[in-house]
C-alpha cells in the first residue's frame, strides 16, 4: 500500500463551472420558492392543516438522515481501524456537513416564521426532541468540522481516533433524535413506534453511502483520478448489506403493525392502497421495495451487473430515489390517514375528521426540496475545489491494504 | 337625633372594627375568586363539559360565535382555513347511531402539543388553559403532529380584521383559547358555551373543575363523562357525556 496524497481539484473547465450553475440556478430557484411561501403564506403549497409536513420535510429529513449516513465511511476507518477506508475519510466528513447543511436550509425555510431561527436557537424546551435535535445538529457541525480538521492537519492526526469515535456516537444520537421525531408522536397510527429510532440510523447508513458512492465514482471519473475496484466493489457490497437491512426493519415494522388489529387500517391504507392509499402502496412498493431495494440489490450482486461502474451507479441512484419514496410514505402517507379520534366509530367533520387527506405537492415545494441537493452537491464541489479533500489516486495499489502486484488482475474479481 | 358618649363610643368602635375585619372578608373572597389583575393559579382549572345528547346535528352555533368572538374567518378554503372548533359526526357503524359534538382543543394537562414544542410556544397556563406564545412560535407545525384530537390550524395566508383580544399571525400555529380574554375578564363563560344556551341546548358548560360548589364540578361528581382518548392519560380539560 502506497502513501495516500490528497490534492484540490483544479476546477477552472467549462464543465465545472457549468455544474455550479445549474446547481446555482436550483438554489435560486429554491430561494424564490422560499420566498414566494413566506410571502402569500403555506396557501401556496400542497400543504394544508391536514398535510403539516409535505415536500419539502421528505427532502429535508431525507438529506438529514443521508449526512449522518455519508460519515459512516470515515468511522469505520477512525473507529473501526479498517485501512481501505482511510483515504475515504475526508470526502465522508465533508458530505457530511454539506448533507446535513442542504437538510437543514430546507427545513427552516419551510418553517411558517423563518425569521424566527434566532428565536429557535435561544428558546428551548427541553422536553421536545426538536429542541435536543437543534443541539444535535449544530453539535454535528462542530464535531465533524474537528474531526475533518485532525484529518486534513498532520500535526492533528493522533487525534483522529478520538474525534472519529465521538463523532460516530454523536452521529448515531443524531439519528436517533430525527427518528424519534416520528416514534415520539403518540396520536398517529403510523408512527408512535421505538423501532422509528433504529431504523432511521439504518436508513441513514443505505442514503449516505449511496450519496457517497454516487459522489465519489462521479467526481473521480470526471477528474479522471484513478478507482480502483478494490474501493468501489467493497462500498457497493457494504451498500447492499446496508440495504438489505432497511427491507428487514421495514418488514419488522410492518409485521408488528399486522400483527396489531388497531393498526390494520392504516397497513391496508400504505400496504394495499385501501381508503384513497394508492398514491402511498405505490410509492411504497415501486419506489422503496422494487426500484430501491430489490433491483439495486440484484445490480450489486449479480455478477453480470456487479463489475460494472454503470450499473453499481444506476443501483446507488435508485438506493437514492428508493429513500426519497421511503420517506415520502412515512412522512406524508402517516398524516394522510386518518387519526383515530373515536376508535371504533365512524366520523366526519368540516376538518376533514375520519377522511383521507389528499395532499399534491405545488412546484415552489419541489423546488424548495431540489435546492437542497443542490445547495449540498454546490458545497462539496467547491469544498473540493478549495481544499484537498479527494485522494490523487484510490487505484488498488495505492487504496487496498491487501494489493499484491501479481495478483492484480484476479484481486479485483475477488473482491467482487 | 343625638348620641350620648356611650353610643357615640359604641358605633365608633364598630366602625373601626368593620374596617379591620372587611378586608380579611374580602381576602377570603379573593382566595376563591382571582381578580383579572392577580397573576393565574392552579387553583382554577378552567374546562368544559360537553354532553352530546343535548347538542343538535344541525346546529352550529357554538362554532359562528367562536369563529366571531376570535375573528377566525373564512377565507373560502376548508382545508387550510383555521377552525378553533368544529362539530364531529360520530357514527357507530354497527347499529347505525350517529350523534353530533363540538370539538376544540382538549386542553389536557399533560398536553402533546407544549411537549413537542422546540421553543416552548406551546405551553399550559397554571389554571389549565393550552396556549401558543404567537411571539416565539417559529412555524414548525410539529405541536399539529402530535395533537391528538386535530385540535390546531396552521395560518396559511395573511390575515385582516383581527380581534384585539385574539392576536392571530400568518405563519403561526393556533387554537381554541378556551376564550381566555373574557375567562381573564371574568365573564365565566365561553362564547361557545354562550351561543349553545342562547339556542337553548345548554349542551356546553364551563366552569372551573377545581371548585367544588361550581356546576361543572357537581356534575362531574354525579353524573357518568368520558375523556377523548382517555387511553392517552392526557387528563383533558374537556369532557364529554352523553354517548
Amino acid at each position: 500500500m502506497k502513501k495516500v496524497h490528497y490534492t484540490m481539484i483544479e476546477g477552472t473547465s467549462l464543465g465545472f463551472w457549468s455544474l455550479l450553475a445549474i446547481l446555482g440556478a436550483f438554489i435560486a430557484a429554491g430561494l424564490a420558492s422560499s420566498y414566494y411561501m413566506e410571502h402569500h403564506g403555506h396557501i401556496v403549497t400542497g400543504m394544508t392543516n391536514q398535510i403539516v409536513w409535505g415536500t419539502p420535510h421528505v427532502f429535508a429529513v431525507f438529506l438529514i438522515v443521508a449526512a449522518s449516513g455519508a460519515l459512516n465511511v470515515a468511522s469505520i476507518a477512525s473507529v473501526f481501524g479498517r485501512k481501505l477506508y482511510k483515504p475515504l475519510g475526508r470526502l465522508s466528513a465533508l458530505l457530511a456537513l454539506t448533507l446535513l447543511t442542504g437538510g437543514l436550509a430546507i427545513l427552516v425555510l419551510d418553517l411558517g416564521r423563518p425569521d424566527r431561527l434566532i428565536v429557535a436557537m435561544t428558546y428551548y424546551n427541553f422536553k421536545s426532541i426538536f429542541a435536543w435535535n437543534m443541539i444535535l445538529y449544530n453539535g454535528f457541525f462542530v464535531i465533524v468540522g474537528a474531526y475533518l480538521w485532525t484529518m486534513m492537519e498532520h500535526r492533528m492526526n493522533r487525534f483522529t481516533k478520538a474525534a472519529g469515535m465521538a463523532a460516530f456516537i454523536w452521529r448515531l444520537t443524531l439519528t436517533t433524535g430525527t427518528g424519534s421525531i416520528f416514534g415520539f408522536l403518540v396520536a398517529r397510527q403510523a408512527y408512535d413506534a421505538a423501532i422509528m429510532a433504529p431504523m432511521f440510523i439504518i436508513m441513514s447508513f443505505s442514503f449516505g453511502l449511496a450519496i457517497y458512492l454516487l459522489v465519489l465514482m462521479f467526481a473521480y471519473r470526471w477528474t479522471e483520478r484513478p478507482l480502483g475496484d478494490a474501493v468501489v466493489y467493497r462500498l457497493k457490497n457494504l451498500l447492499g448489506v446496508f440495504v438489505a437491512s432497511v427491507l428487514y426493519f421495514t418488514l419488522a415494522y410492518h409485521l408488528t403493525n399486522l400483527y396489531v388489529t388497531e393498526h390494520h387500517g392504516v397497513e391496508g391504507f400504505i400496504l394495499l392502497g385501501n381508503n384513497g392509499g394508492e398514491i402511498y402502496s405505490k410509492f411504497f412498493w415501486i419506489g422503496q421495495i422494487i426500484a430501491g431495494s430489490l433491483i439495486p440489490l440484484a445490480l450489486f450482486y449479480m455478477p453480470v451487473f456487479g463489475k460494472s461502474r454503470f450499473f453499481i451507479g444506476v443501483g446507488a441512484l435508485l438506493v437514492v430515489i428508493g429513500g426519497l419514496c421511503q420517506m415520502f410514505v412515512i412522512i406524508v402517507g402517516g398524516q394522510a390517514y386518518p387519526m383515530s379520534l373515536f376508535p371504533g366509530m365512524e366520523v366526519s367533520s368540516s376538518f376533514g375528521d375520519g377522511k383521507v387527506a389528499d395532499y399534491s405537492a405545488s412546484l415552489p415545494e419541489v423546488m424548495l426540496g431540489l435546492s437542497g441537493i443542490a445547495i449540498a452537491l454546490a458545497a462539496t464541489a467547491f469544498a473540493i475545489k478549495v481544499l484537498p479533500f479527494l485522494a490523487t489516486s484510490l487505484a488498488d495499489e495505492v487504496a487496498d491494504p491487501h494489493y499484491q502486484a501479481n495478483d492484480a488482475a484476479t484481486g479485483a474479481e475477488a473482491s467482487a | 337625633m343625638s348620641l350620648n358618649r356611650r353610643e357615640f363610643l359604641g358605633a365608633g368602635a364598630a366602625a373601626v372594627a368593620g374596617t379591620a375585619i372587611a378586608p380579611g372578608i374580602r381576602l377570603i373572597e379573593l382566595a376563591s375568586a382571582r381578580s383579572p389583575e392577580d397573576a393565574v393559579s392552579m387553583q382554577q382549572r378552567w374546562g368544559l363539559l360537553i354532553d352530546s345528547s343535548k347538542c343538535a346535528e344541525n346546529c352550529s352555533a357554538c362554532v359562528s360565535a367562536c369563529h366571531e368572538e376570535n375573528g377566525v374567518t373564512d377565507e373560502g378554503s376548508p382545508t387550510t382555513d383555521a377552525q378553533w372548533i368544529r362539530k364531529v359526526t360520530v357514527k357507530n357503524p354497527t347499529s347505525g347511531y350517529s350523534h353530533s359534538l363540538p370539538l376544540m382543543c382538549q386542553h389536557c394537562e399533560s398536553p402533546p402539543c407544549a411537549d413537542v414544542c422546540p421553543t416552548g410556544a406551546s405551553f399550559r397556563r397554571a389554571d389549565g388553559i393550552v396556549l401558543v406564545d404567537k411571539h416565539i412560535c417559529i412555524g414548525c407545525r410539529y405541536c399539529m403532529m402530535a395533537c391528538p384530537y386535530k385540535a390546531r390550524s396552521f395560518i396559511h395566508e395573511t390575515i385582516t380584521d383581527q380581534k384585539a383580544d385574539a392576536p392571530r399571525g400568518k405563519g403561526t400555529v393556533e387554537s381554541c383559547t378556551l376564550c381566555v380574554h373574557k375567562v381573564d375578564r371574568g365573564d365565566g363563560t365561553t362564547a361557545c358555551a354562550e351561543a349553545c344556551n342562547k339556542e337553548g341546548h345548554s349542551a356546553i358548560l364551563f366552569g372551573d373543575l377545581n371548585d367544588a360548589n361550581s356546576e361543572i364540578a357537581r356534575r362531574l361528581k354525579t353524573e357518568a363523562s368520558q375523556q377523548l382518548r382517555a387511553d392517552l392519560n392526557l387528563n383533558t380539560g374537556v369532557r364529554y357525556q352523553g354517548f
